[in-house]
């Protein structure tokens, strides 16, 4: 059994609202010192979802792969600290300034170069442009079947059940393997690396990649394959002026402002 | 030749239209008024009956019906061929879905079927300079992109209350069209084991006027019945941040924000909230926010109407009293 878990490196998504900014020029987040690139949480989330399954199967064979700058070894070391086994990186400048398009891919063709995947694992978005293109279009280059959303993933011989999150409730989906299932946050909080395993993922191994390791094209991929064309990334401003509601006692700020939303027709 | 036509995948429930499917037609009847587009909407499921009868008179030209016992529960691997096929056949300029769990799913998996391009929960398409362009939270909701795409055809999710619904006109007519499905039995690989909906009080989070949203502020589960009291008085619906639905104060499909639910009632009380930007993203189209919190720096303020500096705890139970009060 070899599950497959796609990572990716972002700007922290909980930095503070003040301190995030853009380069309107580059149409990309302006770099900010001090902040780390941290793993996509969804993505830590899916690691998650592949220790479990491991916890419970034994025998189970748990690849990283990632696109990124060769800067994207910290993350992958984290995640084969979690307890992954090897790792593939797949970096050349040719792979830069992607979109959902190129990426899907790009990993897809990684993944057929791999060869013996079983379950490809992905967030269900990533935390930084929120688009959640990815992993469906993991499935569709692939031609296997997806399911999004993953709450908790188990396998069964050669199918995957996937208890879904949804919004009203929540349902159980079966798929035969090979498979690509998105995790959402819904999986709960990922384990902490043990220090053992923190020590042992300095020497695990990671393979690097360029585009013509995977059978790429340069006008296939990265910036010059994409699809989207980025017309301006800003920084929406609120015009909402906040009037502050104050009193002797807790009584009088409530009626002062029942007050306020009655004459404003808000109540 | 570019493309011409705006697809609308319309999703029911019910037998009628989801209030998202309506938001979304209503785009595609703008757009289409714009630029000389005909909208298609296009219904699937299993016993239709009337359904999707109604939206020549919420903006449609023409309704496609496909009805087969497999459409019924939304899978990917279900509603996928009918939707390329038609897909193919309109090469339409835009394909629409709303931005729901099914869309979300569907919308992606089709792009790359078509070998077209996706964008998801756009707040906004419109045309500048002959270009479409679309609008989308990203980061989180701390910033926004507008992007254009080379493909002749888009597929984009489009967030719910980002747009308004058309009202009933019945005096706008369309064509009804009821096809056969092309689905192959062996096309659809996934399997529903099992669907449990929640039947609670959630459901009306979209549908409300006023809505309590409660965030770590509040402090655990006591305070979140404060919150329901105080919905519950003031006739609204109760809601969460993440932190609060993880700490498991309340019910996980409470959440509101990029993973949870986005709503937009007219008046939006944030208890606690410190207005994270993943939080603020499902509820900044409120039409008025009141913050209540104990930090006069917390971001929330910056976005809200009214503000009040000061311990929850103390303030819900005033607000309670005083809701009381304006209805005797």
């Amino acid at each position: 059994m070899h599950i497959l878990v796609c990572i990716k490196g972002i700007i922290d998504p909980d930095v503070p609202t003040a301190l995030f900014d853009v380069d309107e020029e580059a149409k990309a987040p302006a770099p900010l010192s001090g902040v780390r690139t941290l793993m996509s949480p969804f993505d830590k989330q899916a690691i998650e979802g592949a220790l479990r399954i491991r916890d419970t199967r034994g025998a189970v064979r748990i690849s990283l792969l990632c696109m990124g700058p060769d800067s994207s070894r910290t993350i992958i070391k984290e995640g084969q600290a979690l307890g992954a086994d090897e790792a593939y990186l797949l970096t050349d400048p040719l792979f830069e300034i992607a979109d959902s398009f190129t990426t899907a891919r790009t990993l897809a063709a990684a993944i057929t170069t791999i060869g013996d995947v079983d379950l490809v694992l992905t967030g269900r978005q990533s935390a930084d442009w929120d688009s959640g293109v990815v992993g469906g279009g993991i499935a569709e280059l692939l031609n296997v079947p997806a399911i999004t959303l993953a709450a908790s993933i188990e396998i069964d011989g050669q199918t995957v059940r996937v208890r879904r999150a949804l919004v009203d409730g929540a349902e159980t989906v079966e798929a035969p393997l090979p498979a690509v299932v998105t995790v959402a946050h819904e999986m709960g909080a990922p384990r902490k690396a043990s220090l053992r395993e923190t020590m042992r993922a300095a020497s695990k191994p990671v393979t690097v990649w360029t585009a013509s390791d995977i059978g790429l094209a340069a006008d296939e991929i990265g910036n010059h394959g994409r699809r989207a064309v980025p017309e301006r990334l800003y920084i929406p401003l609120s015009d909402v002026k906040c009037e502050y509601i104050t009193g002797e006692t807790p009584a009088a700020v409530a009626s002062a402002l029942i007050t306020r939303l009655q004459e404003e027709k808000l109540l | 030749m570019s493309a011409s036509g705006i697809l609308v995948i319309i999703e029911i429930e019910a037998g009628m239209a989801t209030p998202l499917s309506y938001e979304v037609l209503g785009l595609a009847r703008r757009l289409g008024d714009e630029q000389g587009h005909e909208v298609t909407a296009m219904v699937l499921g299993a016993g239709l009956g009337e359904a999707g009868k109604d939206l020549p008179s919420r903006g449609a030209d023409r309704v496609v019906r496909i009805d087969h016992p497999a459409l019924g529960d939304y899978q990917a691997d279900a509603w996928l061929p009918d939707i390329a096929k038609t897909a193919r056949n309109l090469a339409p300029a835009l394909i629409f879905a709303g931005h729901s769990t099914v869309g979300l799913d569907m919308a992606p998996r089709l792009a790359f079927r078509l070998e077209s391009a996706v964008t998801t929960a756009c707040i906004e398409v419109a045309t500048k300079d002959g270009k479409l362009l679309f609008t989308r939270n990203c980061f989180g909701g701390k910033a926004r992109e507008v992007s254009s795409f080379r493909t002749t055809t888009v597929v984009a999710t489009i967030l719910p209350k980002s747009q308004e619904a058309l009202p009933i006109d019945p005096a706008r007519s369309g064509e009804i069209v009821d096809r056969d499905s092309v689905l192959e039995a062996n096309a659809i690989r996934t399997r529903i084991v099992e669907r449990v909906r929640d039947e609670n009080t959630s459901d009306a989070l979209e549908t409300a006027n006023i809505i309590v949203a409660g965030g770590g502020g509040v402090k655990g589960p006591d305070g979140f019945r404060r919150a329901r009291e105080l919905a519950r008085a003031l006739g609204g619906a109760l809601g969460a941040t993440r932190l609060a639905c993880d700490l498991g104060w309340c019910a996980p499909d409470l959440q509101i924000g990029v993973s949870g639910r986005t709503v937009a009632p007219e008046l939006y009380f944030a208890i606690g909230i410190s207005g994270a930007a993943h939080h603020v993203a499902g509820c900044v189209n409120s039409k008025a926010i009141v913050a209540i919190n104990s930090d006069a720096d917390a971001p929330i303020f910056a976005l809200s109407r009214f503000g009040i500096v000061g311990d929850c705890h103390d303030l819900m139970p005033a607000l309670i009293a005083a809701v009381e009060v304006t209805k005797s």
